[in-house]
């Protein structure tokens, strides 16, 4: 399971990766790889505020609609368009080509509440045991 | 991990463990859903061949003089007129015309049948046949010293002939007896994707050397459960406990096609009443406007009121949006709009016919005249 460094974590397997006062979201590996090929996602729309924790976008497989909640609180800078027609991108590579959205930041505290790289590491694990 | 102790296992799990593939409970079976991922595995039987361990499925062989026996009058439809090394797809119904099951009877012989039966309600049809087939028909459970692989797709003739070495001429539902191995193997012109594709029953202790045989040849990729559903929706076919159950009657699941009005069988009159007095509810097939899939139990509106509930919705692989099915309380015609909504998520889609996927190597037109008689 591919874990990047300098990213932060969910419990939830939504990625957040902080420069200065914006944030990329996403969802991770291992997130990709349990839904299995995704078909569609709802992204939020530009200008939307987000709230930490708060269902921010729904992904679908084949399987399974499943939400997808928000690592940070903020407003919406900009969504990834290309997930529109190929939103496969997201399990081909969920840290970089499978970006979500970029919002500004509404609070840095918040990234407390979520896990750095080798605590998310250590998560994953035990949840595959 | 979940506890997987109590569920049945075929014998290719170790097979399906090697692979890679994800396991998940189907009917009381833990069944491989995926290896390669469910598109890719639905693309490669569209366009290749795809093999599937369906051993879960359960058979019966039976012993019937239909001069003597009722076993006729237990099922939809006619098998007076099926020729021997035929096969035909129908129904068992209770009193209420609602279906116990759906299967595939083959005629082995004058006399001699073989019922091919849903996992989950193997064990209910087993009890069913017994309490009502009459002393001049014989029942015998062969579903666990008996293994069934299927392989599917434009490729899988040529595929079966070259590994084994035979003539598999062969028209659609019907079935032979071929020397394969040393073994005497049936192998039927059937499937449940739309494709030209094999059904073959082995011997338990003969499949994994059948199964690693085909898989041999590198046009045959494994593909899970996962892809033989989006692969019958596409087509239309319903799947039994989703679409059809002893709730749901052939003629609202639209399947009337399958039963032989012309002979007397369990559950005729509750169906006669029902044309009748006409249907309450029927299932309609819809196409949406975006990859965006309504799911099963999503609910179903029309012109703002709700109408019904989704019974099988997914993405299709090979077109690229929603698709489903499921059970509405109103008459509406082709082409009408109708709309899900389902928390935050609405989509859009229009009443359509079955099958989804018109370019299968299988017609449709085809299934239907090889079961009627």
């Amino acid at each position: 399971m591919l874990v990047p460094d300098n990213l932060l974590f969910t419990k939830d397997h939504e990625w957040a990766k902080i420069e200065k006062d914006t944030a990329t979201i996403g969802i991770t590996d291992f997130a990709q790889h349990s839904l299995g090929d995704i078909t569609f996602i709802d992204l939020p729309k530009p200008k939307a505020v987000l709230s930490q924790s708060k269902i921010c976008a729904t992904v679908e497989s084949v399987k399974a609609a499943s939400d997808v909640y928000s690592p940070l609180s903020g407003e919406v800078l900009k969504i990834n368009g290309e997930l529109a027609n190929s939103p496969e991108l997201v399990n081909k590579s969920p840290y970089e080509a499978g970006w979500f959205a970029v919002i500004k930041i509404a609070d840095l505290k918040e990234k407390d509440a979520l896990m750095d790289t080798a605590k998310y590491k250590e998560y994953v694990e035990t949840l595959s045991k | 991990m979940e506890d997987y102790a109590n569920l049945k296992k075929t014998p290719l799990i170790e097979n399906h463990n090697k692979l890679g593939a994800r396991l998940a409970p189907f009917g009381g079976w833990l069944m491989p859903i995926q290896y390669s991922g469910i598109i890719d595995e639905h693309n490669w039987v569209r366009s290749s061949a795809g093999l599937f361990d369906i051993c879960h499925m359960g058979e019966f062989e039976v012993e019937a003089d239909l001069s003597k026996s009722n076993l006729e009058y237990l099922l939809t439809f006619n098998l007076n007129n099926m020729p021997c090394g035929s096969c035909r797809y129908g129904f068992m119904l209770n009193n209420d015309g609602g279906i116990i099951d759906d299967l595939v009877v083959y005629r082995i012989s004058t006399a001699r049948w073989m019922l091919v039966v849903n996992a989950a309600t193997a064990q209910g049809d087993e009890e069913y046949l017994r309490q009502n087939i009459n002393n001049d028909t014989g029942l015998k459970n062969i579903s666990s010293e008996t293994g069934k692989i299927d392989l599917q797709g434009p490729l899988s003739k040529k595929i079966i002939e070259k590994t084994f070495g035979i003539n598999l001429d062969l028209e659609y539902y019907t079935f032979g007896y071929f020397k394969i191995l040393g073994k005497n193997i049936l192998i039927s012109r059937t499937g449940y994707t739309g494709e030209l594709g094999y059904e073959l029953y082995l011997p338990a202790e003969e499949v994994e050397t059948f199964w690693e045989e085909i898989l041999g040849d590198e046009r045959v990729k494994p593909a899970g459960l996962g892809a033989r559903d989006t692969l019958r929706l596409e087509m239309g076919y319903s799947l039994y406990g989703q679409d059809i159950d002893n709730t749901t009657t052939p003629l609202e699941a639209g399947l009337s096609y399958f039963i032989d009005w012309d002979k007397e069988f369990n559950g005729k009159e509750a169906l006669l009443k029902q044309k009748q007095e006409g249907l309450k509810r029927r299932i309609i097939c819809f196409a949406a406007d975006s990859r965006r899939a309504p799911r099963h139990n999503y609910r179903i509106n029309y012109k703002g009121k709700e109408i019904g509930a989704v019974t099988s919705g997914s993405f299709s692989p090979s077109l690229g949006i929603g698709i489903g099915m499921g059970y509405v309380n109103e008459d509406i015609a082709l082409g009408e709009g109708i709309m899900f909504r389902e928390n935050s998520i609405v989509i859009k889609a229009n009443i359509t016919k079955r099958p989804f996927y018109k370019n299968g190597t299988v017609k449709y037109k085809e299934i239907k005249n090889a079961c009627s008689g």
